[in-house]
């Protein structure tokens, strides 16, 4: 036996001389506790030049690529790399912030979507912006605010999105209503005309995004936005159980009592809706600017060409208040060569760049003078729609724990629309959940 | 049994000697030789202890912390790791967070246990068509294997599709159940599309113990008049028992922690099918690495003590160790009548 026991000496002192020589060389020592206290001067400076790396989401149209092509042309010592990341925004912000938290210098150059802006600022994964670096007074405000943390400007405003009511212009007429509506009552009385005509039948009237999901945080937002309230106040605050937002969330809560909805809207993301829509099924829908293509399509998959509008989402006294998406560019304080990322930013997101890439891509761009581009508007004929509901819309809830917040916006406004809660409680219960997230 | 084993562990490397001579007979290992087998094991042991304790350790060290955020005046985050002892461990069970670990820990044992007996019974069926000898047989047998070479993420979206409001699924019923809303009928179609992907799975691992029984033993039931049912209850299932018992373990573990079918078919975030992997991963999406790694190692306790129990008492033959012996009684009997000794080993393992 004592042989057996030798042969278990030899092999555990092998075994663990060698994990100690894996654990030294790959470093797995563990992240310093001083992580974020680095000194705050730091984070203003801009310097060193060099090869950078832009990550970011994929861009289909090449746009993007084209900018990039175009800086590299000019910089051949200070090159940009395009580094794709996947398509699902969860992925995208888990790689962000592992490379964050591990400061990684990879990523210099970061695409954000605007709704992290405040976690990535407040845990200081991107720098605050020079004054002068973006022509704010040239973009559209909303896609500024949105990129503006605690009075920062922490992002460069890259393309936004907002809201559209995609409605069928041949049925109004067809029941004789001459303006699109602006209100939900509006649309309601519109609704009822129009589902009493013959070519209507079976038809319901409007359906937005109500799938638990960040579309319904989108959805309720804007709800209670255009109702009058807000999700939280300027500090960050959440201000949900009140008059407003209750009347908000009724607009929902009765859409769905009422019929008003398809019964299966339930289920509706963007692309369900958008088929509910493009099939004829419902004469109003809320969605994105990018569904535009499809409705329009030639080829006989969309029953609607030729026979819809668009128009502002609906309010509760005048036309509503749309969220805002879209992106922004941020430097990340880890990369050793600030100045050039800093340039490539400036460079990225200017008009004369965004202007060329409106010839590839379908992306609003954040500068307001774009929108009245003859040549572009002949193009996109929503674009004018779509400037008006940006120059209304509201950030969804600027917070630093996103995440959990839009996880608990998005339970309780689930629970008040299926029923399984009434408009009071549920409302009641975000407020609590939010209190105890802003914390 | 335990006494005559020699040093390695069980599975990890049967000694090149392990030939079915008695160990009686097999010669003195020298000192030499054994420090030899030491070093030609310790590469294995390092990478399992890289990937498997160092990751397995550091989630229980994580555990036991927890990021006491805040925000200082100017709107940072300040945060530090503070050690917080099993408080993490102990809101498992209260409050809001205990609700939804009970929910979790509730659904996944939920979708293991109807799952895995969907699955034995259809897999069963599967085999037992798959067996027989007729014509596009192979045919067959590959054709049953493409649910289970789709990858889970890709059926989860296809059976998304089947199952949206328009889809066929509605259709073919003619009536409007919401499968992707909150509510049990997200769980059934969890359930339908689970089964559809990993009874093959078994059927397959099945097939393969039912082709090793030999003719033999089914000429003889039939001579004996043993009818069909007969010959299913007293020859196949004895015999295909530790195959079985195998597929159902693996399933098991592999159903425990299902992730991605529920997340893909029905979105995360729906309580009605969060599972234990979709609350850790919801957890540490949140930032919340303590909470998170606390969810993973209850998960792992949970998945290790389902296995233990099933290994322990159930004799499920994992390693193949059994298996060996069997066969190597086999070679040394000789035996005239197969079908006899088969029986007599088919009372034996039952």
């Amino acid at each position: 036996m004592r042989q057996r026991r030798r042969t278990w000496q030899t092999l555990l002192a092998t075994t663990a001389s060698l994990t100690v020589a894996a654990v030294a060389l790959t470093g797995c020592g563990g992240t310093a506790p001083d992580a974020k206290s680095t000194p705050k001067a730091a984070a203003a400076s801009f310097e060193g030049k060099g090869p950078i790396n832009y990550v970011s989401n994929r861009d289909a149209s090449g746009a993007a690529n084209k900018s990039i092509e175009e800086w590299n042309a000019a910089h051949p010592e200070e090159k940009v790399t395009f580094i794709e990341l996947p398509d699902s925004a969860d992925a995208q912000r888990q790689q962000l912030i592992q490379n964050a938290q591990i400061k990684s210098d990879t990523f210099s150059v970061l695409n954000l979507d605007v709704v992290w802006t405040s976690e990535f600022a407040a845990n200081k994964w991107i720098m605050p912006l020079p004054a002068d670096a973006v022509p704010t007074d040239k973009m559209i405000p909303a896609t500024v605010n949105a990129a503006t943390y605690r009075d920062s400007l922490v992002g460069a405003p890259y393309y936004t999105d907002g809201a559209l009511l995609y409605f069928r212009s041949d049925l109004l007429k067809a029941a004789g209503i001459a303006a699109a509506p602006k209100t939900w009552d509006e649309m309601k009385t519109a609704c009822k005309a129009i589902l009493a005509l013959p070519e209507a039948a079976g038809m319901s009237c409007y359906a937005g995004q109500f799938d638990k999901n960040e579309a319904l945080t989108v959805n309720f937002s804007e709800a209670v936005a255009s109702a009058g309230g807000t999700i939280v106040d300027a500090d960050g605050k959440p201000t949900v159980n009140t008059a407003e937002a209750k009347k908000g969330l009724n607009l929902l809560v009765d859409g769905f009592k009422d019929g008003m909805f398809p019964s299966d809207a339930i289920t509706y993301l963007e692309e369900q809706g958008r088929r509910a829509f493009q099939d004829g099924k419902v004469v109003f829908l809320r969605n994105w600017p990018f569904v535009y293509a499809s409705l329009t399509a030639t080829d006989g998959s969309s029953k609607v060409n030729g026979k819809f509008d668009i128009t502002s989402i609906p309010g509760t006294d005048g036309p509503g208040v749309s969220t805002l998406g879209g992106r922004s560019l941020a430097i990340s304080p880890f990369t050793p060569n600030k100045a050039t990322a800093l340039e490539f930013v400036k460079f990225f997101t200017s008009q004369e760049q965004a202007q060329k890439r409106l010839a590839l891509s379908s992306r609003a761009p954040a500068y307001a003078s774009l929108y009245a581009d003859p040549t572009v508007v002949a193009k996109r004929p929503f674009f004018p729609t779509l400037l008006t509901s940006l120059n209304n819309a509201q950030p969804r809830p600027k917070v630093v724990q996103y995440g959990a917040t839009t996880k608990a916006i998005q339970e309780e406004a689930y629970a008040a629309i299926t029923g399984k809660k009434d408009t009071d409680t549920a409302l009641k219960d975000m407020q609590a959940k939010l209190t105890e997230l802003s914390k | 049994m335990t006494t005559t084993t020699t040093v390695p562990p069980a599975g990890a490397q049967p000694a090149p000697d392990t030939r079915p001579s008695r160990p009686r007979k097999r010669a003195r290992r020298t000192a030499g030789e054994g420090r030899m087998a030491a070093l030609l094991l310790s590469p294995t042991l390092l990478v399992l202890a890289l990937v498997i304790a160092y990751p397995l350790l550091s989630a229980v060290h994580q555990s036991l912390f927890r990021a006491e955020s805040g925000l200082d005046a100017d709107g940072f985050v300040s945060d530090v790791d503070a050690f917080v002892g099993l408080a993490n461990y102990a809101d498992l069970f209260a409050g809001e967070s205990g609700r939804r670990f009970l929910n979790a820990f509730a659904n996944t044992t939920f979708f293991t246990v109807t799952t895995v007996f969907f699955e034995t019974v259809l897999g069963l069926c599967l085999a037992l068509a798959m067996n027989r000898a007729f014509r596009g047989r192979s045919f067959l047998r590959a054709s049953i294997l493409v649910p289970w070479a789709v990858p889970t993420a890709v059926s989860g979206l296809l059976w998304r599709w089947i199952f949206q409001s328009d889809g066929i699924a509605n259709t073919l019923i003619g009536s409007e159940i919401l499968w992707t809303a909150e509510g049990d009928a997200s769980k059934l179609a969890v359930i339908i599309a689970e089964v559809w992907k990993t009874a093959p799975f078994i059927g397959l691992l099945v097939l393969a113990g039912m082709q090793v029984i030999p003719g033999e033993v089914y000429e003889a039931a039939k001579i004996d008049g043993a009818g069909w049912w007969r010959q299913l209850g007293s020859i196949t299932l004895p015999l295909v028992k530790p195959t079985l018992l195998v597929a159902v373990l693996f399933r098991m573990l592999d159903a425990l922690r299902m992730f991605d079918l529920p997340f893909v078919l029905i979105g995360p975030g729906k309580e009605s099918v969060e599972t234990l992997s979709m609350l850790a991963w919801d957890e540490s999406n949140q930032l919340r690495y303590g909470s998170a790694s606390a969810f993973a190692v209850v998960l792992f306790l949970y998945v290790a003590i389902v296995a233990i129990v099933f290994v322990k008492v159930l004799g499920a033959d994992v390693t193949g160790a059994k298996e060996l012996k069997l066969l190597s009684k086999k070679s040394a009997k000789k035996s005239r009548s197969l079908a006899t000794s088969e029986l007599k080993k088919a009372e034996a393992t039952r």
